[in-house]
């Protein structure tokens, strides 16, 4: 059974929203996405001022398996990629809500519109079998 | 659903992720397909490849049927349980398949096919030897369980039925031995020293679970792919299929076109020889981060194009490499299209790794 931390907010396709202190938002992907694409080998994450719109591919994870996009869960211009993954990308794999987060994001808007909570995105995961 | 092993109850119990495989439910790792690569290179792994089909070719004209439908000669195995690795081909030259032959004795050769062809295989190999009369018995009553990795012998050796041990530890490499119903070769797809073993299905799950706690890591086809990417071995299906021939696909080594034997494709081989093979199977390194896949893309400047037809990650060389039909000019250097970025890659002769050992220049 994957993690589903409560306090997050979740897309469809598997990404998960922190919201920071300063109002900034954290995004990764979930345990969930992280164990059905196996061990990461690479991932390339987004460049410092990129703009990105709610659904836009913004970085990718490669595993053992296949290279997969992340999509940007909300609109708004990014802060920062994490660095630390071109070196450890298995940092998703071991820590996927923690360590390996993928960007920092400054929101367009305020708020999470349109995201998952916890209990809507088990539910998702569940139905998707 | 697909076909299931014997052993599928085990890979269940043991976590297993299961894919679809040539129409076999298949474990594609337990958990980490990294780690298991590595027991295979370092310690010892197991894998269940019981969806590859043993046939038993039995009768006097056992060798001349072999001769026939072989691009590689098996008159070259003299000594009993010698085995060879060679490709079975259309008229064409095409590759209907890929398979080890091993010679027991003159009325019995035993040969192993893979599991997405095999009916096609079956079919090919009783409408030749209807003619030779000889036997053609395809044993699903086995399984088949590959040890591999460099303590796999020694770990295998003592969980052996009494009666194959002393055969067993006797293998020369690329030999097999038949003791009672069980047959033990010293062979492999990973590009270390091991056993393939095949033995009664209802026998395979104690001996699995025996394996297992004698240390035997149990591998899925995930580990499988890139371990024998690394070892340079040919996958039927990516890297070579039934448009393509041997010379094209790194297997010219694999062809006997000398002498007088005359097989199925050989004609064909023959010519395409003459007319220079315009196409060959070659290595790559990429020389940046990012992944080979197949069915990308390779620009080979003024030699032109080419694909990939087998690309990973290989955990070995913490590198990707992968396999790539080119045209006969490629050399050197050459740029891949990764989701649309050129990034470089060195052409090297595979294999990449064999016994834990990197064996080329990265």
């Amino acid at each position: 059974m994957s993690q589903i931390p409560a306090d997050l907010r979740y897309t469809k396709s598997h990404e998960w929203v922190r919201t920071l202190p300063d109002g900034s938002v954290e995004i990764g992907i979930t345990d969930h996405a992280q164990h059905s694409l196996g061990d990461m080998v690479f991932v390339e994450v987004p460049e410092a001022g990129r703009k990105l719109a709610a659904g836009d591919a913004c970085a990718v994870v490669e595993s053992v398996k296949a290279a997969s996009d992340v999509y940007s869960p909300v609109a708004g211009e990014v802060i920062a990629g994490n660095a630390e993954l071109a070196t450890r990308p298995e940092l998703i794999n071991q820590d996927p809500y923690g360590q390996g987060w993928i960007m920092r994001l400054k929101p367009a808007a305020a708020g999470a519109g349109g995201l998952l909570d916890a209990t809507a995105y088990a539910a998702e995961v569940a139905a998707a079998g | 659903m697909g076909r299931r092993t014997p052993l599928y109850d085990q890979h269940t119990a043991a976590g297993a992720r299961t894919v679809d495989f040539g129409g076999w439910d298949m474990p594609v790792d337990y958990g980490s397909q990294i780690e298991e690569h590595h027991a295979v290179r370092r310690d010892a792994g197991m894998f269940d490849v019981s969806h590859m089909c043993a046939v038993d070719l039995r009768g006097n004209g056992a060798r001349a049927l072999l001769l026939r439908l072989l691009a590689n000669d098996v008159g070259r195995l003299t000594a009993p349980g010698k085995a060879l690795y060679s490709c079975m081909l259309r008229p064409d030259g095409g590759v209907i398949d890929d398979l080890i032959a091993c010679y027991l004795d003159e009325k019995w050769f035993r040969v192993v096919v893979n599991a997405g062809t095999a009916d096609k295989d079956l079919a090919w190999i009783r409408e030749h030897a209807k003619q030779i009369g000889v036997a053609v018995v395809a044993r699903r009553d086995l399984a088949m369980i590959a040890v591999q990795g460099p303590q796999a012998r020694a770990r295998t050796g003592p969980l052996l039925p009494a009666a194959c041990r002393q055969a067993a530890s006797a293998l020369g490499i690329f030999f097999g031995a038949p003791c009672d119903e069980w047959f033990v070769s010293r062979t492999g797809y990973t590009g270390e020293d091991g056993y393939e073993i095949a033995l009664p299905a209802e026998e395979a799950p104690a001996f699995w679970q025996a394996l297992q706690s004698a240390g035997v890591r149990p591998c899925g086809l995930g580990a499988r792919d890139t371990l024998r990417l690394e070892a340079g071995m040919n996958l039927y299906g990516s890297d070579m299929d039934e448009t393509v021939s041997p010379l094209e696909s790194g297997l010219a080594w694999t062809v006997v076109l000398e002498g007088n034997r005359d097989f199925v494709g050989k004609e064909a081989l023959v010519a395409q020889k003459a007319a220079g093979v315009a196409r060959k199977l070659t290595g790559l390194l990429l020389l940046e981060r990012g992944v080979l896949r197949s069915h990308q893309k390779v620009l080979a400047g003024a030699a032109g194009e080419g694909e990939i037809t087998s690309g990973t990650f290989s955990p070995t060389l913490e590198r990707s490499i992968g396999l790539a039909r080119l045209p006969a000019a490629a050399a050197g250097q050459v740029e891949v299209d990764i989701r649309g970025r050129r990034l470089p890659a060195r052409i090297v002769k595979p294999p990449f790794v064999r016994n834990g050992r990197a064996l080329i220049e990265l």
